[in-house]
């Protein structure tokens, strides 16, 4: 009989020695001549875990983990394939406390499927709502996303479906859906995972976006550090159409949707749509000026559908399961699951989906195990580079996109990237705004000399220089980039700096009466 | 790499032509084609330039500045292996800056410099997706992660000794 192994393809799997494993357990096996299959399988997300080896046996698949080189021959001993005891046994996979807690809707699949088995994905509910989008009118599709309450995953949280609306009534020759796969904030993981281990929910996604507005070419604008996801997705899209599930006949609907994979280059402005748009068109990554919205004129002049990967990979359950299943998770205003992703110094790394609403200090310490250095957890960065620093005070307030802002943060794209208490929270400000000079596109004023002024100033807020007036300084430079910048890079750039001199001002120099009194 | 040219600069040239006949009626063909040339070539030859500027009917200082402003695009040969080093927020609270020391020091060089012996470029990158497992490094098309400096070391004893690509 053959025993079925699970052993991750993902690139954070990869990155750890899995390939290494899969190598060890199949040499092994065919020395002691034991019948084995192994599935190249995504990640399940419990990256501390990884490389994790999944068992299938008669009482569910159960994990061992993490596994390394030298622990291959021991676990064969132990009769790992039969579900032996083990040291790096944790039982069956789907019990461990840190996956049975979450809410998987977008990561239904992910770890679970072989993520390049067009059957496998099928199996699993896949294609449930491209069949249900096809046998709706347009219109009809573009309610259901409305009503699903998904706004977009890529930090602006935009209503989805009143984006879809604004395309679904242009009237053009051509329209676009382009999906932002340029995820290039530290913290943020998701979107790769997702991509490698299940491309065809985001090629669903987009199927169902193109079928909704009316727009027969897709682009997935990936960025160039992402090479083992550009491998999958091109291999993914190929076996796509070949099955007919894109081409010029979307499942026999007489509906066309062709779709590309192209790549970035290393700019992170790129993640900025209207930046992305140019970079698509073969130019500099610079930000263009809205209106118009790229809704009505995206990209070359047409109106283009823009959603993230995990908006976009929020769609097909939506459109299997309806509007109502997916809205009745949350909170407020804040509908349905975000991945979140656990980064930085945390115990249990990884990725947690969970309804909008679980607050930090449930990801931080129940998840997460509290700091991998085993110090306390100082201050935790959510939504990426240009996001808050939140201190331990806040580790309570629920995680909503409305919550947030009445707090000065943002949820952003739902990456949390913790430090301990020997963080230096003035270097990290003064990385923030040292990162956006660097990645400033260059248009606009306040984000191309505004950043390099403000790593002027935080020097010598640092070095103690005029420290009242200085700091003064900084605030009003912070506001005219928050106000007056283009995009969200020089206008962000300032949550960072700001929250960092307010909640860390001894790291400054300052005490705190001198950072609150002066802070705008 | 079969070179039928016994020059090598003008058989890269020739090469950057075809290359460019392909993607031409492509739309927005500029930088699939400059991701071509430096998948082939290992760089983008400043010679490139206008051959790429007449063929997709841009000027050359468009094809300048579209490869001035992304940072993954070389107009010059790298080292055999080119590592790069993550230097974004998670890494960075998982001791990703003395990592960045470390890697220095042993290799002798700053960033966007190559080793003595050609064997290594160094880039900074700014995140690699592999956040869950910093500090997180590249080399070439693998990413590896939860690194030390020790493991630092038998990577880059490793890198060099494989023989020249």
């Amino acid at each position: 009989m053959t025993t079925r192994l699970y052993v991750p393809q993902d690139s954070g799997a990869l990155s750890v020695g899995a390939e290494r494993i899969a190598q060890a357990i199949g040499a092994e096996a065919a020395r002691r001549g034991l019948d084995i299959e192994i599935v190249r399988n995504g990640s399940r997300g419990l990256y501390w875990l990884e490389p994790l080896v999944e068992v299938d046996t008669p009482a569910g698949r159960l994990a061992y983990g993490p596994v390394h080189t030298q622990d291959v021959r021991g676990l064969f001993d132990a009769g790992f394939l039969a579900g032996g005891a083990h040291p790096l046994a944790h039982g069956p996979t789907e019990a461990i406390p840190w996956l049975a807690r979450q809410e998987r809707l977008t990561f239904a699949r992910v770890g679970i499927t072989d993520p390049l088995s067009i059957a496998d994905y099928r199996d699993h509910g896949g294609f449930a709502g491209l069949t249900r989008a096809l046998g709706l009118t347009p219109p009809e599709v573009v309610r259901e996303v409305t009503d699903s309450g998904l706004r977009g995953r890529g930090g602006a949280a935009f209503p989805t479906g009143i984006k879809w609306n604004t395309v679904l009534n242009a009237s053009a020759d051509r329209k676009y859906v382009v999906c932002n796969a340029d995820e290039g904030d530290s913290g943020t993981f998701s979107d790769r995972m997702l991509m490698e281990g299940d491309p065809y929910y985001l090629i669903e996604g987009m199927a169902i976006a193109g079928v909704a507005v009316g727009a027969t070419q897709g682009y997935i604008y990936l960025r160039s550090e992402y090479p083992h996801a550009h491998r999958v997705l091109n291999t993914a899209i190929e076996r796509a159409r070949a099955a007919g599930y894109l081409g010029p006949d979307v499942m026999g609907s007489g509906r066309a949707f062709e779709l590309e994979v192209r790549l970035g280059a290393g700019a992170y402005v790129c993640g900025e749509e209207t930046a992305m748009l140019e970079s698509l068109e073969g130019k500099r990554g610079t930000v263009r000026a809205k209106p118009p919205l790229p809704a009505m004129s995206g990209l070359f002049g047409k109106p283009t559908v823009i959603n993230n990967v995990m908006s976009l990979a929020s769609v097909p359950v939506i459109l299997a399961r309806g509007a109502a299943f997916y809205r009745d998770y949350g909170m407020g205003r804040s509908r349905g699951t975000l991945p979140f992703q656990l980064a930085g110094n945390l115990k249990r790394p990884g990725l947690v989906e969970k309804a909008f609403g679980v607050t930090l200090a449930e990801l931080l310490y129940d998840f997460g195990g509290g700091s991998a250095s085993g110090r306390p957890i100082r201050a935790v960065q959510v939504g990426g580079p240009l996001g808050a620093y939140v201190p331990e005070s806040r580790f309570d307030v629920p995680l909503d996109y409305e919550a947030y802002v009445a707090i000065g943060a943002m949820v952003g794209h739902g990456g949390l990237v913790a430090f301990d208490d020997t963080a230096d929270m003035a270097k990290l400000a003064r990385h923030a705004m040292a990162f956006c000079a660097v990645e400033s596109c260059g248009k606009c004023t306040p984000c191309r000399i505004g950043s390099t002024r403000g790593v002027e100033v935080i020097d010598r807020i640092i070095a103690g220089t005029e420290r009242g007036s200085n700091v003064a300084l900084l605030n009003s430079l912070c506001d005219t980039m928050l106000n007056g910048s283009l995009c969200a890079l020089g206008g962000m750039a300032p949550y960072p700096v700001q929250s960092a001199l307010e909640h860390f001002p001894e790291d400054f120099g300052l005490d705190r009466g001198l950072a609150r009194k002066t802070a705008a | 790499m079969s070179e039928v040219h016994s020059d090598p600069a003008r058989a890269r040239l020739a090469r950057v032509r075809q290359l460019a006949d392909a993607g031409r009626g492509m739309p927005g063909a500029l930088l699939p084609l400059l991701h071509a040339v430096q998948d082939e070539l290992g760089f983008i030859p400043e010679a490139a330039v206008p051959i790429i500027a007449e063929t997709l009917d841009r000027s050359r200082a468009e094809v300048h500045g579209v490869i001035s402003f992304y940072p993954h695009f070389r107009t010059a040969p790298p080292g055999r292996h080119v590592v790069q080093l993550c230097r974004a927020e998670s890494c960075q609270a998982m001791g990703g800056v003395a990592l960045e020391a470390h890697a220095k020091a042993r290799l002798g060089i700053d960033y966007h410099q190559t080793t003595a012996d050609g064997a290594v470029t160094l880039e900074p990158v700014y995140c690699l997706g592999n956040c869950a497992c910093s500090p997180a490094i590249r080399v070439d098309d693998h990413i590896l992660g939860r690194l030390d400096a020790e493991r630092f070391d038998e990577v880059i004893d490793a890198l060099r000794e494989r023989a020249p690509a």
